[in-house]
């Protein structure tokens, strides 16, 4: 499959002249294929935004390489730029203009033709409201005024900035539908976000950034497999066999921690292993289940953002990666 | 061009714009009005009522000449015309000559068409201009302020076409306004000088130096425009724009006016900005310096003088548009946008 965008070692240093340089990218890497709904997860201020950006052509890198749709940008943006669609960060339009005056002008301006703005409004649900002011809109239909001119170029590459920032549940679900829609036709989607579940749900593939570095990639299904950490759930026939079974499994190198009714096991690489050996011991397993990793575990695993009782993480405080492995404030941190 | 046409229709669709140039309008179209409320035709009857209270300032003068003639010599007699009151000789006390009170000094105010034109052409311009800088600063601030320049640029990447564009727009929307103004104000004028004045001795000279004075006024306007819309794109902020300019005339202007002339500098207004301005308009601006005197052969003192002329003011004009166009150009190619 080919790629659809492609990014290489992408730097970008904020410089301040109080406060010395922040490497907001620090050599990141992303790769999306055709056809795909890909996620782009990260902590607050792990550089999601400005990976947008620099792709854009908004903000200008210290670094990298960067293709869209198989073209160098920024130099190829113009050529590319048609094919397209995006919204960064919170959307913002003129406040005086009427949603369909805001997308009409769009249109102009992107030689798109005019009817092309009824079948966007149609398609975010702003039918009714688009003779409205920008200005009396609530976050959420601002959001999707905001998707509904990056959709305007009926683009092959459609890319949102936290699209489910203030839309209620409803939108979000519809919002999830319209993007299957439009992937299944064709468009690939890129979707930064940190609201996991809708990740999970929606995503063929994601890419994980942390401080400016990516820590995970693939399709949702190998990341989660790849950081499972092969935690299974073991019931016993009795209750009472429980500290027995404890005792064995621990001998065998096992991580077990105890529960009244069940037990909890780590590390286990094939659950028969488990069978087998409390089989041996006359401890029959009435139920074994396999614990499912989901994304927001792996998320907070990988990105060393899952939060410690009695601890304030402040935003900086995630995972690096190629450094020590240890979270804390020293990478890329102000003054670094 | 149809990213021109766009930025068109988006200038003319902002209400910001609709009101501002309604307002100008609306000032032009009264000062016209009051032009002609304040100005007569003279005719026989003005010119035979002028004639009349010359003639009665006359009388006065006379009644007042002999009245103090009578109490100087009253003085002279009784021996207390000591104070210096009066004059030693008595006679000298005479009525100015009937010639001498002219009695054009009582027409009413005319308009002259010839004479006066070319001075309504300097608010025309003025009131035009500062119409056109805040269009131009509200026209692109509001756009870098509210997003919308990103949104813009999501589109067309190419940063300096994008702006230049704009700016296009912008100056073709002034000139729109501008010359069908232009056109109204001479007819307003024509006007007024036929009903309250005289549009006669218009010969072709004076037609082709309205035309000349008329047209530095476009370009005066069209220099504002493009030094708000520069300033607001490069402050990212229609407020930058207008705040600027508040601060150069108030501190940099009024201030440096103060300063100067406590410091007795020769010809002060040579450094305020406005004095360009107005000799861009009326072609010299001539300053005076009545500390330097140079006594004339009758002991009268002629001012130090000097010329401030249109060519200086166009050099000025140039280099300002040229520095801050060019520094909102620079700007917008390189600058981050976020
Ligand atoms: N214009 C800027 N100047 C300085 N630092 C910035 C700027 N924009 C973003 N940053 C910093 O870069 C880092 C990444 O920000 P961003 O890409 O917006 O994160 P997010 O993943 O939440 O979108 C943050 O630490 C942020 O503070
Ligand atoms: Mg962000």
């Amino acid at each position: 499959m080919p790629a659809v965008l492609e990014i290489e070692g992408l730097r970008k240093t904020y410089k301040s002249r109080r406060r010395g340089t922040r490497n907001a990218l620090d050599g990141f890497d992303m790769r999306v294929d055709a056809g795909q709904v890909h996620g782009f997860l990260g902590p607050n201020g792990s550089g999601k935004t400005t990976t947008l950006r620099t792709l854009l052509g908004l903000i200008r890198p210290d670094g990298g390489r960067m293709a869209l749709l198989g073209h160098e940008v920024p130099d190829a943006l113009p050529t590319v730029a048609g094919q397209v669609g995006a919204i960064v960060e919170s959307p913002q339009f003129f406040p005086h203009f009427t949603a369909r005056d805001t997308l009409s002008l769009l249109a102009g301006a992107g030689e798109v033709p005019a009817v092309r703005v009824d079948e966007v409004l149609e398609l975010v649900g702003l039918r009714d409201r688009s003779g409205e002011r920008v200005k009396t809109y609530s976050l959420g239909m601002k959001q999707r005024l905001a998707v509904a001119s990056a959709l305007l170029k009926n683009p092959k590459l459609l890319i949102l900035d936290e699209p489910a920032n203030g839309l209620d549940p409803g939108g979000i679900r519809e919002m999830r539908t319209l993007m299957r829609t439009l992937a299944e036709s064709g468009m690939t989607v890129v979707l930064s976000s940190h609201i996991l579940g809708e990740i999970q749900l929606i995503c063929d593939s994601v890419t994980i950034i942390s401080l400016g570095r990516r820590v995970a990639f693939g399709p949702v299904d190998e990341v989660l497999a790849q950081h499972s950490s092969g935690a299974v759930r073991i019931r016993l026939e009795a209750v009472s066999d429980l500290p027995v079974a404890t005792e064995a499994l621990t001998q065998a190198g096992i991580r077990v921690t105890g529960h009244p009714d069940h037990l909890m096991l780590a590390g286990v690489d094939k659950p028969a292993s488990v069978t087998r050996l409390l089989a041996e011991k006359n401890l029959y397993v009435s139920e074994l289940a396999p614990i499912a990793v989901d994304l927001e575990s792996v998320f907070l695993e990988l990105t060393a953002t899952a939060p410690v009782p009695g601890q304030h993480r402040q935003v900086d405080e995630s995972m690096k990666v190629g450094g020590t492995g240890q979270p804390g404030p020293a990478g890329g941190g102000w003054g670094a | 061009m149809s990213l021109f046409r766009t930025e068109l229709r988006r200038l003319s669709k902002r209400r910001f714009t609709r009101y501002m140039t309604l307002l100008g309008l609306l000032v032009l179209a009264a000062v016209v009005v009051g032009v002609f409320f304040t100005n007569q035709k003279i005719g026989a009857d003005q010119l035979a009522q002028a004639e009349r209270q010359a003639d009665q300032q006359y009388q006065e003068q006379v009644r007042w000449s002999e009245q103090e003639r009578a109490a100087c010599e009253q003085a002279k007699t009784a021996g207390t015309a000591t104070d210096g009151r009066y004059p030693p000789d008595c006679s000298v006390i005479t009525p100015p000559p009937r010639e001498e009170i002219k009695a054009d000094w009582f027409l009413p105010s005319t308009f002259d068409f010839k004479e006066t034109f070319d001075e309504t052409l300097i608010p025309f311009a003025a009131i035009l201009a500062l119409v056109g800088f805040v269009i131009g600063a509200s026209f692109v601030g509001a756009e870098w302020s509210t997003g919308g320049m990103m949104n813009l640029l999501l589109w067309r990447p190419k940063r300096l076409t994008v702006l230049l564009t704009k700016l296009a727009a912008l100056l073709t929307g002034i000139l729109a306004v501008t010359l069908p103004a232009a056109v109204l104000w001479f007819a307003g004028f024509w006007a007024v000088a036929n009903f309250r004045g005289s549009t006669e001795k218009m010969t072709s000279g004076v037609w082709q130096s309205f035309m000349l004075t008329g047209v530095r006024g476009v370009v005066l306007v069209l220099v504002l425009t493009t030094i708000g819309f520069a300033l607001a794109s490069l402050g990212r902020h229609t407020a930058m724009a207008l705040g600027g300019v508040v601060a150069v005339m108030v501190v940099g202007q009024f201030g440096l006016g103060i300063l100067l002339s406590m410091a007795s500098v020769r010809f002060a207004e040579a450094w305020l900005l406005p004095t360009y301005a107005l000799a861009w308009m009326t072609k010299t601006v001539t300053l005076q310096d009545w500390n330097a005197c140079n006594a004339t052969y009758y002991g009268e003192c002629k001012p130090a003088t000097m010329d401030i002329t249109w060519q200086q003011s166009s050099v000025l004009l140039s280099v300002g548009v040229v520095v801050i166009l060019g520094a909102a150009l620079w700007a917008m190619r390189r600058r981050d946008i976020s």
